[in-house]
């Protein structure tokens, strides 16, 4: 296949790799991106579920933000923070936001519309984890006096880590795959590979791109993977 | 420019120098626009995930017989998911070409993914004494999958049906790097050419399609299982 063999010769050019716009600039762009809509969704969305979990209620609104989060398509977001441009509210005090930036302003789009398209399944797994902590866990943390906050810090968040971890790993790879949508709006990362190899027929380089998504994917995957029996309880441990 | 500032003023709320967010006359304008991209991200999400359910049950079946098959499917399924759907597309373009088959057989792959899994949860769900009565009460494999197993496997088959057709009508915008994503193709249009009223129009369609449809599907999931209705009241 003279596709593939296209492919192999983009991939082993040290050419395609090194300079501007070369094929490590981008990984890089885009692992930046990955972490940082990440935490951003970490931070955002972790405290409030595990919070709703530990009180036992708002299940409701936490499994339907996460539906409804699911339903607005990530490049819609996308497209409509580049069309909005609303990052630029400071006229451009701060570098970075009116101007290019390590990102870009769409990839400052990117991240926020990543960040939140992270949120359902961090928000879904985070409150669950909490939820099913086993009512006798509970009762008998309260039967020796735990306090709320105690309850929460000694019993439940430890157990409930492995699935909370199940959540950020889940968001960690669809994070990843998905910023290559930033492409779309010619944003950052790999995604430009494939769409420009796409776009000039030049098959063989977006084989080429998709492929080095895919394997820095299962890296990722496998990391993440490993991060979760890390911080899960001993006796949990498969 | 002052003349085309002048012309162009207050005669329409989509014009190059207005742009509105929000805009009636454009969305009377270019109604017929506006409803063939509609229909056109109709048909291909329902092609797709009807595509995908008429596939995933027959695998589902394939790897609930053979074990080892099914930790292959589920690898395969989970591999799947790490290709990003920009990669995707192009990567079926040499064999498909730039066709609604591109975009559909991406994202049946995509909504095949989840519909297996949801399909052996739900089989997996069905309690053992029940399929042990149905067996006992002389049902044959065929039926006991037909009459007692599928029929109880619904809530859990469906919960997996509602998450792949909500994402299957986001990830039909992408297919308008094929030139068929429906409303994504507005979308991508209204990117190119800073069209704000065409940009919002179209994302808010996407959001309206993913909920009535999603609304079907909680209609449909009553009405197949009516047992369940008694048990809630």
């Amino acid at each position: 296949m003279t596709v593939l063999d296209d492919a192999l010769a983009f991939l082993t050019d040290p050419a395609s790799w090194t300079g501007s716009g070369g094929m490590l600039q981008l990984l890089g762009q885009q692992l930046l991106l990955t972490v940082l809509a990440l935490l951003l969704a970490l931070v955002l969305g972790l405290p409030l579920a595990l919070w709703l979990g530990h009180l036992g209620r708002g299940g409701f609104l936490a499994i339907n933000v996460a539906g409804v989060g699911r339903a607005v398509p990530t490049f819609a977001l996308l497209a409509l923070f580049v069309a909005a441009d609303p990052w630029d509210v400071t006229g451009g005090l701060f570098p970075g936001t009116a101007t290019a930036g390590p990102l870009g302003r769409a990839g400052v789009s990117t991240l926020v519309a990543l960040a939140l398209f992270a949120l359902p399944p961090i928000i879904t797994n985070a409150y669950t984890a909490v939820r099913e902590v086993p009512a006798e866990v509970r009762e008998s943390a309260t039967g020796l006096g735990m306090s709320g906050a105690q309850l929460f810090w000694r019993c439940e968040l430890p157990l409930a880590l492995p699935l909370v971890a199940g959540g950020v790993r889940l968001a960690l790879v669809q994070i990843w795959a998905t910023a290559t949508i930033a492409a779309l709006v010619a944003g950052p990362g790999l995604g430009r590979v494939i769409t420009d190899g796409f776009y000039r027929t030049l098959y063989g380089q977006g084989i080429a791109g998709a492929a080095v998504v895919a394997v820095v994917a299962l890296v990722l995957e496998l990391l993440a993977a490993l991060g979760q029996r890390l911080v899960s309880p001993a006796h949990l441990r498969a | 420019m002052t003349l085309l500032a002048t012309a162009d003023a207050g005669t329409t709320c989509y014009s190059r120098l207005t742009n509105d967010w929000l805009c009636w006359q454009y969305v009377s304008d270019y109604r017929t626009e506006i409803t063939d991209a509609t229909l056109q991200h109709l048909a291909i999400t329902l092609v797709s995930v009807l595509a995908a359910l008429a596939l995933s049950f027959p695998l589902a079946l394939l790897a609930r017989r053979v074990p080892r098959l099914e930790t292959a499917i589920l690898g395969v399924a989970t591999g799947l998911y790490t290709i990003p759907s920009v990669a995707l597309l192009p990567l079926l373009v040499p064999f498909t070409g730039l066709s609604p088959v591109t975009v559909v057989i991406g994202l049946a792959l995509y909504a095949l993914t989840v519909l297996v899994r949801a399909f052996l949860d739900g089989l997996r769900s069905v309690p053992a004494d029940v399929t042990e009565s149905a067996t006992g009460l002389g049902y044959g494999r065929g039926r006991l999958l037909l009459a007692v197993e599928l029929p109880l496997a619904v809530p859990v088959v469906m919960a997996g049906l509602r998450v792949a057709t909500v994402s299957t009508v986001a990830l039909t915008t992408v297919g308008s790097l094929v030139a068929y994503g429906g409303l994504g193709n507005l979308i991508a249009d209204g990117v190119t050419s800073d069209f704000r009223a065409e940009l919002l129009t179209a994302s808010v369609l996407c959001v309206v399609i993913a909920v009535l449809l999603d609304v079907v599907l909680v209609l449909l999931q009553r009405l197949l299982t009516p047992w369940t209705r008694t048990a809630a009241a």
